[in-house]
């Protein structure tokens, strides 16, 4: 009797102890998300100003801004955008439409996997290998087809995914009524899953608009202003890398402003493609 | 008359209506032209699944083209050599792949438990209202760019690491026998362990995540079979959640694994970028990503050029291994769902 109860408190002892360490592990992962945005918060803030938006990366001692810099992230994520969504909705399709899962299409979503999380540094090097070292000079160009190629699977991963979510009914019906297939394709399951594939689109946007690996060898960094995608094109992430390795005290306060404004904008994409995804799945 | 007339086409017309309705022309036509433009659309999105694959034919072929030179230099010595000296040109990939290795050995070993702790938190413990906003701030975790975990590693992090932590390790684990050479020397916050500890933080999102979805297609029954019999949440968690989903978890860990044997900016920065094979995890040490970082632009020597490409190599294949198994299971899982394990 003694015994059973003995082990009895025993094991609602264990569950207790168990279930406050995953309550721990809990607070220990928030309190690192918080920590960081507060430090980003600190150090970032009190480096606002409006020169930031307008003044060009200065030499090392004095003051300036970000102009260039956020202008070229901006370019080449959005030249990156416009060349990897096509191709990454239209392997989807494949995958999801045609494909279903023959040897091709099996073949293709097991690469695709793998290069959603390969290390972005690589692509990185097969760009240069391929392009910089044949043009002979880092180029804003070869910066955003890095940046594409890693944008790339996570399209074709959520366009296969929202597309496997449209009823078949759907695609029945449109045939049902004579639609050939590219028209059903693009006009109902594609129109259907939209808001989802745009989501795709924002969360690719988010993760190549923080990357940095892959621009060190491509686009490199520029002081000045630049919107020649065939010159080397200054952008934030490869600008707070250069800067927050600094000695200088400007240039600290720059790539902390800098990390404010890019963790924002990421977060707040990655946010958005979240709301804008939870509003819109087929039931 | 008109109407004899009329009937007689009627009749005529009607006789000839079945010979004119075998040949549908029109349809044909129309199903001709739209199998083309099918065929066409077809393998549009064909080439372009095709692309994905030539993608990754592609980098390893590059990547070997351009490691050539360092291997045909050095052969099979290149892998077990710890020299890294661009002044004499020697080249060896032994201290950036140690370095790499032990760094996400460290993010694992404190990665997996918290992990866990945390898929177990969101699926088991937590009120519902708080399992979407909780579960994003996870998620969110891993979309912080990882530059900015360097820069926070290196200015805010390695300070107090160094001023807290380290001590503490070196007072306790430090004397044990055995494990004690592993933290020793100048406890300055910047090092392998620090950059192991960083590396961690940013692998629990996605083994979290993986873990609280495979925990979630846990089919309630079993569950609710073993709460039946007077199973405690952990013991239904442990003997029941864990052993139906394991196949799964181990696929979350190996992507964890994938994630952190390739992450640069952040190990870049705190690493402290030294070409050492030390015992201690204090020393400064060196990834394969974090060698590429610091030393590609700067790199003129054919030799040293393709030495970091040949890196890159190894680090590609490393990861594709790791990531590939990570698919495979995680795919024997999503088979086997619904079957009894």
């Amino acid at each position: 009797m003694a015994d059973s109860s003995l082990l009895y408190r025993r094991r609602i002892w264990v569950n207790r102890w168990n279930l406050a360490m995953s309550l721990l592990t809990m607070a220990f992962g928030m309190s690192f998300l918080i920590w960081i945005l507060i430090t980003l918060f600190a150090r970032g803030f009190e480096a606002l100003s409006p020169a930031l938006f307008t003044q060009m990366t200065p030499p090392p001692g004095s003051d300036g801004g970000l102009a260039n810099a956020i202008f070229g992230s901006f370019f080449m994520v959005a030249v990156a955008t416009l060349i990897s969504t096509p191709i990454g909705i239209l392997a989807g399709i494949y995958l999801a439409e045609f494909g279903k899962n023959g040897t091709v299409a099996s073949l293709t979503r097991f690469i695709n996997d793998i290069l959603l999380s390969a290390p972005s540094i690589v692509i990185g090097l097969f760009i240069y290998t391929v392009v910089v070292a044949r043009v002979h000079h880092f180029s804003g160009w070869a910066g955003s087809m890095a940046l594409a190629l890693l944008a790339i699977p996570v399209v074709v991963r959520t366009t296969e995914n929202m597309l496997r979510l449209v009823p078949n009914s759907l695609r029945e019906a449109a045939i049902a009524l004579g639609a050939p297939m590219w028209k059903v394709i693009l006009m109902v399951t594609l129109k259907a899953v939209r808001a989802g594939v745009i989501t795709g689109v924002l969360l690719a946007v988010a993760r190549v608009s923080g990357e940095t690996a892959p621009l060190l060898f491509t686009a490199l960094n520029n002081q000045f202003w630049n919107s020649d995608m065939n010159a080397p094109m200054a952008n934030l992430p490869v600008v707070i890398f250069q800067f927050a390795a600094s000695p200088f005290v400007e240039w600290q306060h720059l790539a902390w402003a800098g990390a404010l404004l890019i963790t924002l904008a990421v977060l707040a994409l990655n946010i958005s493609a979240r709301v804008l995804f939870r509003q819109s799945v087929p039931k | 008359m008109s109407a004899t007339a009329s009937s007689v086409s009627v009749l005529t017309s009607a006789k000839s209506a079945p010979v004119a309705r075998r040949e549908p022309t029109p349809p044909h036509k129309r199903e001709a032209s739209v199998g083309w433009q099918d065929a066409l659309f077809e393998k549009t999105t064909l080439f372009f699944a095709l692309f994905v694959l030539a993608l990754l034919i592609a980098i390893i072929g590059s990547l070997v083209y351009g490691a050539i030179p360092a291997l045909s230099t050095f052969g099979p010595k290149f892998f077990v050599t710890d020299v890294w000296n661009p002044v004499t040109k020697q080249f060896g990939a032994l201290a950036p792949i140690y370095g790499t290795l032990v760094t996400s050995a460290i993010a694992l070993l404190i990665g997996i438990p918290v992990s866990f702790g945390i898929a177990l938190f969101l699926t088991e413990m937590c009120p519902p209202i708080l399992k979407r906003p909780l579960g994003t701030a996870v998620e969110l975790l891993a979309a912080v760019p990882s530059i900015i975990y360097g820069m926070w590693g290196l200015f805010v992090f390695a300070p107090i690491f160094g001023d807290t932590v380290q001590p503490a390790l070196q007072n306790t684990l430090g004397r044990v026998w055995l494990i004690g050479d592993l933290f020793q020397g100048a406890p300055n916050g910047i090092g392998m362990l620090a950059a192991g500890f960083i590396l961690s933080i940013m692998v629990i999102p996605f083994i979290a995540s993986v873990m609280r979805d495979v925990f979630e297609i846990v089919p309630p029954v079993l569950k609710e079979s073993a709460y039946g019999i007077g199973c405690t949440t952990w013991e239904v968690v442990w003997n029941v959640v864990l052993p139906y989903t394991k196949v799964g978890v181990i696929g979350g860990i190996m992507l964890g694994l994938g994630r952190a044997l390739g992450e640069t900016m952040a190990v870049t920065f705190v690493i402290g970028n030294a070409y050492r094979i030390s015992t201690s995890l204090f020393a400064p040490g060196n990834s394969i990503a974090s060698a590429l970082a610091n030393e590609f632009n700067e790199a003129s020597d054919p030799v040293h050029l393709s030495s970091l490409i040949t890196l890159g190599l190894i680090l590609f294949m490393l990861t594709f291994i790791v990531l590939a198994c990570s698919r495979l299971l995680l795919a024997q899982l999503a088979k086997g769902e619904g079957q009894a394990t």
